[in-house]
């Protein structure tokens, strides 16, 4: 095994034992981040010197904690990437996007000062949608990630880069965001595993913002036990995000191994399979492997229930009106005067969507003062990319005065309703399990023209967001696919979803199912 | 026709908290360089996200409640929409339909008549950053941006500029009452908007098009934008016009309002719940907590000061203008009792000498050196004959100066009133003595030339000596000549 290839918790533990470096370990990730990203393209920005900095340190802690024997912090020397949506102090974020091209935040998100104090060494900032929207990396306005299971293929999105990287050995884990399935869609795609927390459960603050009622930042990793790992390193109140709930972390690793040692693991556990998740048009193979994944986890002493969640159908639309609400006001300071890219007035010129309302307000305070909303103007028409423009103009609409009550008040009620659906079933069983995502990864440019086809690619990631719960991908099996000859097919995820704050069942049922099974550890062949 | 104004006014304080609305950075920003009171959450910053600063929640609560508002149980911020440079989200958190406060109403007083003016609501939100512009360029300081400011709404219910005028200065004194506020509007603590229609006087009917005036940074903007809106209204409908409806700006320099934006033009600010701040529970006892710390209020303390201590209500106004001088005043009264001084003389003595002098000499009530219990113990050395009340005046001066107690200055100064009969005789006598020819003049019917003997004891005396005393005695001598 290559040293790139490592789980979090192995390496960890041949660091504990001084078996590798975290020196050798960095610059195995690197060698093969130069060797394979030209072809993947999951990586935005690579801080290898900085990178290999941190690792000499590490290195020299951990020879400290085994020389007197203490307690090492969890991620000490372990390499890691990051969605380029969370800011890094002193490393270039762009979300994905143009207008913060140059943007290189001044201070670090409430996750990375975590992880920092963990001990993980930040390797890079990964590519992803602009503003984390799309579900392909096709909206970066820097490139498009390539599913490492099928170059010709899409990792996901957003957060596709973080996917493929972790997909392709490109670091142990990363970090991903998730509005309405940024992260398990990816992760379901590229046979990775991706957690999606409760909202609050993971502090915001330093998040570059899409949608703040449903924005959550997750890790994506090789396995289940890392996401257990990364989780309670990320997870925790913080008194600068307001919606950070004050509840205690615990400990998810031993959650995760409730069971593990006993013949039917999942003894006592509930399962409700949902009958909206099964519809049609979804692909067979999709269809088939998740319904094989049920018989495992039955298999494993589960007892499984068709349960129904009636407003699913909903979801889509309640999504696409509130999200892009927040949206709106989200991206509203992006206007080229504090900070990020600025359009040269030459071109600001040419822009002839004038107006006089705004233009006459500024009339008796300074000469000069069109060029500002010239600037202001061409800044965010150039800065954002089409579908990031689509989506402001949605989120405006939906908030206008005479159409606030029939969509963004209504969409609110809607999501009250889709809670409901999830708190009726919580009633029945323990955790819900159906598909990440209708298909397996599509190719590239498949969707890209078609917007309505690329939100429906989230169809069964969007209503967990909504209702503010808990829910993971890990692989469960690859589909055939007819355009494909000579590959077993490619990755599905099995979705499993659970109470809000009740992470440590999820991942007892996912831990129990990968514990059993062996997709996991298949690789792409690259 | 005669036309009525209506008028309603929104203002905008400034909340004394040591930090900013939605981040820790400190709020008293003036006179620091400019960009020096900012973290990433009051620049805007990507990622940056706001906290609610308690203490401004329960400043707008307190004074709320000083203003006779309702608390509901529940409120919640919102985001107000809308693109400006000073604006550095691209939203302002405010609070739209949940404010923290409605209904309510203050008391003013118009030459006599009180009158009640509603407020419609009192609620909370974050200052923009500030705008120079110098030549061709504009450039923004951000100190300003995130401090609190409480908005609060009035009912259209004022019907000229002086109602407006004796509204804004009465939310001003309430303010500065519950220290929440410097109403400093110099320093644009206090800033305001108003809404102006004009109505046939008679109609109660609010007129459909009102005029709203922005941006006005004084009491006096407020006034002169005002009366020049009244005017302008009142003009174009006598000869047969009607009234647009437009957002105007004010033009201090021009003294004139001018047109912003149409009603075609007006914004959208497309308000939504601020998803990034939870809503607020205010359950009772957190009300009733805040209400503790309310302080006797501007109107209570003048209906105490006429009614329970007689002053007159110049007196009981001038004295209860700022809390810090009733304060004072009510202190130095307390001290008087234990001496029998009473509280009308002491407010004679503060409304007249101590603010003649407070205002002479530009000293403000915290800094002024007499201490409230020695101004009693002044008056009871008049009361008690020992010092005149001309000397009086001249120890209180000397005590503005120094601090000293009165009984000290009178001692060291040797200023105490003669009132040693043989001692005053004495002097008499030799005055008589040295000046015969006044008292040829006397003895021959010129009785007014008394007076002229009590002015040269006086002058003998440095003017200690007890005039009662001196009349009487003087008299005495001259008619036993």
């Amino acid at each position: 095994m290559e040293l790139y290839q490592l789980t979090v918790h192995a390496a960890r533990e041949l660091l504990q034992t001084g078996g590798i470096t975290s020196l050798d370990l960095t610059r195995a990730i690197l060698e093969r981040i130069e060797k394979i990203d030209p072809r993947v393209h999951a990586y935005l920005t690579v801080i290898a010197e900085r990178a290999l900095d941190s690792a000499r340190d590490a290195d020299a802690r951990w020879t400290e904690h085994r020389r007197d024997g203490s307690r090492a912090p969890a991620l000490l020397g372990i390499p890691m990437a990051i969605k380029d949506e969370i800011c890094t102090r002193g490393v270039r974020t762009t979300a994905g996007s143009k207008i913060l091209h140059n943007f290189v935040p001044p201070y670090d998100a409430t996750v990375m000062e975590k992880l920092n104090s963990a001990g993980a060494i930040l390797i890079g900032k990964t590519n992803q949608d602009e503003f984390a929207m799309g579900s392909s990396t096709e909206n970066s306005r820097y490139f498009t990630t390539r599913n490492p299971w099928d170059l010709e293929r899409v990792p996901g999105g957003s957060s596709g880069g973080s996917a493929a990287a972790v997909a392709a050995d490109e670091t142990l884990f990363a970090l991903g965001t998730d509005t309405g399935g940024s992260v398990r869609q990816p992760a379901g795609l590229t046979n990775t595993v991706g957690l999606r927390p409760t909202y609050g459960r993971v502090s915001r603050f330093g998040v570059i913002a899409f949608a703040s009622s449903l924005d959550q930042v997750g890790p994506i990793t090789k396995d289940v036990r890392d996401a257990a790992i990364i989780l309670g390193a990320i997870a925790g109140h913080d008194p600068r995000e307001a919606t950070s709930v004050n509840v205690p972390v615990p400990d998810y690793v031993a959650a995760m191994r409730v069971g593990a040692m006993h013949a039917s693991p999942l003894q006592n556990i509930r399962v409700g399979v949902p009958r909206e998740y099964f519809i049609e048009g979804m692909q067979p193979g999709v269809a088939r492997a998740v319904r094989d994944a049920i018989h495992v986890l039955e298999s494993l002493g589960a007892t499984t229930q068709e349960v129904s969640l009636p407003h699913t159908d909903y979801a889509l639309p309640t999504y696409y009106l509130i999200a892009p609400a927040e949206a709106s006001a989200n991206l509203a300071r992006y206007d080229g005067v504090k900070y990020g890219y600025r359009a040269p007035f030459d071109s600001a010129q040419g822009d002839t969507l004038r107006d006089s309302a705004q233009g006459d307000t500024l009339r008796d305070s300074a000469q000069g003062s069109n060029e500002m909303w010239d600037v202001m103007r061409a800044t965010r028409g150039d800065g954002f990319g089409a579908e990031v423009k689509r989506r402001i103009m949605l989120g405006t609409y939906a908030l206008s005065a005479g159409y606030y009550d029939a969509y963004y008040l209504k969409a609110q009620k809607v999501r009250t309703l889709i809670k409901q659906d999830f708190d009726r079933a919580f009633e029945q069983v323990d955790v819900i399990v159906g598909p990440t995502s209708p298909s397996t990864a599509f190719k590239i440019g498949e969707k890209v023209d078609d917007p309505l086809q690329m939100y429906l690619a989230d169809v069964f990631t969007l209503a967990q967001a909504l209702a503010g719960i808990p829910a993971i991908s890990i692989p469960c099996g690859f589909a055939d696919n007819a355009t494909l000859s000579g590959v077993e097919g490619l990755p599905v995820g099995l979705q499993i979803m659970g109470r809000a704050f009740d992470e440590p069942r999820v991942l007892q049922v996912a831990y129990a199912y990968e514990h059993a099974t062996d997709w996991h550890t298949r690789k792409p062949q690259l | 026709m005669e036309y009525e104004p209506v008028i309603g006014l929104e203002v905008h304080a400034q909340l004394l908290t040591q930090s900013k609305m939605f981040c820790a950075c400190s709020a008293d920003y003036a006179g620091a360089p400019p960009n020096t009171h900012l973290c990433p959450t009051c620049l805007g910053m990507p990622g940056a996200l706001p906290v609610i600063n308690q203490r401004a929640v329960e400043f707008t609560i307190l004074t709320a409640r000083a203003f006779n508002c309702e608390i509901p149980e529940f409120a919640k911020f919102d985001r107000k929409n809308y693109h400006y440079p000073d604006l550095m989200k691209g939203y302002q958190i405010s609070q739209f339909d949940l404010p923290l406060s409605r209904n309510g109403f203050i008391l003013i007083d118009d030459a006599g008549t009180i009158k009640k003016i509603g407020i419609r609501r009192v609620h909370l939100e974050e200052d923009t950053a500030k705008l120079f512009h110098d030549g061709n360029a504009s450039r923004v300081d951000v100190n300003r941006s995130g401090v609190p400011l409480m908005e609060i709404v009035s009912e259209p219910e004022m019907h000229s500029v002086e109602e407006a005028r004796l509204y804004s200065l009465k939310l001003r004194q309430i303010l500065r009452y519950l220290g929440v506020c410097s109403g400093d509007m110099e320093k644009g603590a206090m800033r305001f908007e108003a809404n102006i229609s004009l109505r046939a006087r008679g109609t109660t009917e609010l007129s459909a098009t009102r005029v709203e005036i922005k941006n006005l940074n004084s009491l006096r903007a407020m006034v002169h934008a005002t009366e020049f809106e009244i005017a302008r209204q009142t003009k174009i409908l006598n000869a047969g016009g009607t009234v647009e409806q437009e957002t105007m700006g004010w033009d201090e320099a021009r003294n004139s309002t001018f047109t912003q934006r149409s009603k075609e033009e007006a914004h959208d600010y497309r308000y939504f719940p601020e998803p990034d701040l939870p809503r607020l529970e205010v359950s009772r006892a957190w009300v009733a907590e805040i209400e503790a710390r309310l302080p006797e209020l501007p109107d209570a303390k003048y209906d105490r000061l006429m009614r329970e201590l007689g002053l007159s209500s110049y007196d009981a106004g001038v004295i209860t203008a700022e809390r810090d001088v009733a304060e004072y005043y009510d202190r130095a009264v307390d001290a008087g009792k234990a001496r029998g001084v009473e509280a009308k003389t002491i407010a004679n003595w503060v409304s007249g000498e101590l603010f003649r002098l407070m205002k002479e000499r530009n000293v403000e009530i915290g800094a002024v050196k007499i201490a409230p219990a020695q101004i009693p113990d002044l008056i009871a050395l008049v009361n008690a004959g020992t010092i005149s009340n001309n000397i009086a005046k001249n120890v209180f001066e000397e005590m503005f100066a120094t601090g000293d107690d009165a009984k000290k200055i009178v001692q060291a100064k040797g200023l105490g009133q003669i009132s040693n009969r043989a001692a005053l005789v004495a002097i008499i006598e030799k005055i008589i003595a040295d000046n015969p020819t006044q008292v040829a003049g006397y003895r021959a019917g010129k009785t007014a030339l008394a007076q002229w003997f009590v002015g040269q004891v006086m002058k003998a005396t440095r003017g200690q000596a007890n005039p009662a005393l001196v009349n009487e005695l003087v008299a005495d001598k001259l008619k036993s000549l």
